[in-house]
C-alpha cells in the first residue's frame, strides 16, 4: 500500500448517546506523516471520535477511512495502533511475556526486544504488570502499540495520570520514535504537549471541531495581549469604544481589556482614569483554548 | 489525493498480510498455559485440593468394595477427578471476567486477534487444565493404592475430561455474563454445591428421596454418572446421557450468545 490514501478521513461523523450527542457532525483529513493534536477539554468528544476511528464503535452517522480501508481491516492488519486508557493489561504476566504474547497475534512484527528498547521498558522486562507503576504500564501499551511497526498510531490522553516526570518520559520514548512518515494522531487536554509535539492542532469542543490549524496559527487566534488594571466603577461602555480594543470584562473592580495596542491603552487607563495595578500580559495557547473551548456553553 | 514521494524509502515495508487462524498462535497458547500454571490459586483448588480430599475422604474406606467388587476408593477418587476437571475448566473459560473487568478484552480489540481465536486459546487451556487435573487425581489415587484395570482408568479419565467441557462452557457463560476481578469466588461454593447434588462428595442415592430427584437435573449428575460407569459397570442411563447434552447445549449456547453481545460494536 503507497501513501497515496490520507492516513485518515473523517467525514460527518455523529454518535449520540441517549440526549447527550458526544461527536456531532465532526469532518477531518490527515495526511500521512502528520503529527496532529486533538485538543479539548474533558468530554469534548475527543475519546469517542478516537473509538469510532479504531472501529472500537460505529457511528450513528457517517463515514471512517483509516489509510483508505476500514477501521476494522486496518487494526487487524497492524497498519494502525493504538494506546487506549481503557485498554487493560493482564496483571499476572511480565512485561516481557505480555510483548511478546501480544506478538503473536499478528502475521509479522518488530522483535519484542526492539519495541521494549524503545518503549524504554528494556529493564522492567521481567517485572510482572501488577508491580509496574501507571507510567511503566503506559509504555508498555506504547510497546504493544509498536510491534506491528504502525503507519498510523493513535494515543488517547497517553499521560493521564502519569507524573512530570513519567509524562517528560513517555514523550521522550514517543520522539525516539518519531521514525519518518508515521502518522501521528493523539488527543489531550494539556496545552503544553500539544504545544510541543504536534504539528497541527485540532480543537474539539461539544463534539465539533473549533480551531485546525498549526500550533502558530491556533495561538494567533489568540493574538493580541491583555490588560488588566484595578478600576472601581469602570466605564465599560467607554473603554470598549477605545481604538484597538477587542473586548472589555469587568470583574467586580477588576477590569481585563483585550486588545491589539496594549501601550495605547495602559496609557489611557493611566492618564485619564483612576486605575491602579496595571499589568500587561500576552495570550498563549492557554488562552487561545480557553477562549475558544468555552465560548458560548451552555448552550 | 497524489502524494509520489515515498515517505518511508529507508525502511522496508512491513508484511501486512492478515494472520492465519484469526491470529490463534500456539506461542500465545504456550504463555496463557504457563500464566495458568503459575496462578497458585487456581493451583491449590485444582490440583492440589481434590488430592488432599481424597487422601482424608477416600482412603478411609480402603478395603470396602462396590456391588461389583471393585474398591470404593476408586469411586472416591473417580468422583473427586471430575471435581477436579470441572473446577480446572470452569476457573479458566471464568477468568474471561476478569480479563474483562481488567479491560484486557479491549486492548486485544486493537490486535488482529479475532474474538473466535481468543475464545479457542481459553477452551484449549480450560481443557489442558481439566486434563492435568484428572491425571493429577489419578496418580493420587494410584500412589496411594487404589487399583483398577486400565479400561477403567481410560474410559473414566476420558469421561471426567471431556465432561469437563460443560463446565469450560459454564465458565465462560459466567465470565460474559458480567465483569469481574475475583468471579472464582463467586462461583466455587456454587461448583460445590452443584458438586454435592453430582454425587461427587457423596452418592446420589445417600440424599433424601427429593434430592435425589431434583439431583438428576442438575449440571454435574450427568458426567458424574458417566465417569463412574466403567468401574461400576451399571451401564449409562439415558437420563444421564441427556442431562449431560442438555447442560451442554445450555451452556455453550448460552456463552455464544453473551459472547456475541460482548463483541458487538455499539
Amino acid at each position: 500500500m503507497t501513501s497515496t490514501h490520507p492516513a485518515v478521513e473523517l467525514d460527518g461523523l455523529t454518535k449520540s448517546f441517549g440526549a447527550v450527542t458526544a461527536v456531532d457532525g465532526l469532518s477531518l483529513r490527515v495526511q500521512p506523516g502528520e503529527v496532529v493534536a486533538f485538543l479539548g477539554p474533558n468530554g469534548a468528544g475527543k475519546t469517542t471520535t478516537i473509538d469510532m476511528l479504531l472501529g472500537l464503535s460505529r457511528p450513528d452517522r457517517g463515514t471512517v477511512r483509516v489509510l483508505g480501508g476500514t477501521p476494522d481491516d486496518a487494526v487487524a492488519r497492524g497498519r494502525v495502533a493504538a494506546v487506549l486508557q481503557t485498554g487493560g493489561l493482564l496483571k499476572d504476566l511480565t512485561v516481557g511475556e505480555t510483548v511478546r504474547m501480544t506478538a503473536h497475534f499478528y502475521r509479522h512484527t518488530r522483535p519484542a526486544a526492539e519495541v521494549l528498547e524503545r518503549a524504554g521498558i528494556t529493564d522492567i522486562a521481567d517485572r510482572v504488570v501488577g508491580r509496574c507503576s501507571g507510567g511503566q504500564q503506559q509504555r508498555l501499551r506504547f510497546a504493544l502499540a509498536l510491534l506491528p511497526d504502525p503507519d498510523l498510531m493513535v494515543l488517547d490522553e497517553p499521560t493521564t495520570g502519569m507524573d512530570v516526570e513519567g509524562r517528560r518520559d513517555f514523550w521522550q520514548a514517543l520522539r525516539r520514535d518519531a521514525r519518518r512518515g508515521r502518522t501521528v494522531i493523539f488527543a489531550t487536554h494539556y496545552l503544553d504537549e500539544a504545544d510541543a509535539y504536534a504539528d497541527r492542532i485540532v480543537l474539539v469542543r461539544q463534539g465539533r471541531i473549533v480551531a485546525d490549524g498549526t500550533t502558530a496559527e491556533i495561538k494567533n487566534l489568540a493574538a493580541g495581549r491583555t490588560v488588566r488594571a484595578t478600576l472601581p466603577g469602570a466605564d465599560q461602555a467607554a473603554l470598549a469604544a477605545l481604538p484597538g480594543v477587542d473586548a472589555v470584562e469587568v470583574r467586580g473592580d477588576s477590569v481585563l481589556v483585550r486588545t491589539g495596542d496594549s501601550d495605547a491603552i495602559a496609557r489611557h487607563l493611566l492618564t485619564r482614569t483612576a486605575a491602579r495595578d496595571v499589568e500587561i500580559t500576552s495570550r498563549n495557547l492557554e488562552d487561545a483554548f480557553l477562549a475558544l473551548t468555552t465560548a458560548q456553553t451552555g448552550a | 489525493m497524489t502524494t509520489s514521494t515515498p515517505t518511508r524509502a529507508a525502511v522496508t515495508e512491513p508484511d501486512r498480510r492478515l494472520p492465519a487462524l484469526g491470529g490463534f498462535a500456539p506461542g500465545a497458547l504456550g504463555i496463557e498455559l504457563r500464566r495458568v500454571l503459575r496462578n497458585r490459586r487456581t493451583l491449590a483448588f485444582t490440583l492440589i485440593m481434590p488430592g488432599v480430599f481424597f487422601l482424608i475422604f477416600g482412603l478411609p474406606q480402603g478395603g470396602q468394595s462396590l456391588d461389583n467388587g471393585r474398591p470404593v476408593t476408586a469411586y472416591i477418587m473417580i468422583s473427586l477427578a471430575v471435581y477436579a476437571a470441572m473446577v480446572a475448566t470452569t476457573s479458566v473459560g471464568g477468568a474471561v471476567a476478569t480479563e474483562r473487568a481488567l479491560g484486557w478484552s479491549r486492548q486485544l480489540r486493537l490486535t488482529p486477534l479475532r474474538p473466535a481465536a481468543y475464545v479457542a486459546t481459553k477452551l484449549i487451556t480450560a481443557m489442558s487444565l481439566g486434563l492435568l487435573a484428572v491425571v493429577v487425581e489419578f496418580v493420587v489415587g494410584t500412589a496411594a493404592g487404589v487399583r483398577v484395570p486400565a479400561y477403567v482408568w481410560l474410559l473414566s479419565g476420558l469421561a471426567a475430561w471431556l465432561g469437563s467441557l460443560v463446565f469450560a462452557a459454564f465458565g465462560l457463560f459466567i465470565g460474559y455474563l458480567a465483569p469481574a476481578e475475583n468471579v472464582m469466588q463467586i462461583i466455587g461454593p456454587v461448583l460445590a454445591v452443584l458438586a454435592m447434588f453430582g454425587g461427587l462428595f457423596v452418592p446420589v442415592e445417600v440424599l433424601p428421596d427429593v434430592l435425589q430427584q431434583v439431583a438428576k437435573f442438575t449440571p454435574v449428575y450427568g458426567m458424574g454418572v458417566l465417569a463412574r460407569a466403567p468401574l461400576t459397570g451399571d451401564g449409562v442411563s439415558m437420563a444421564a446421557v441427556v442431562n449431560l447434552v442438555v447442560w451442554a447445549l445450555v451452556f455453550g449456547v448460552g456463552a455464544a450468545r453473551l459472547f456475541r453481545r460482548d463483541t458487538a460494536r455499539v
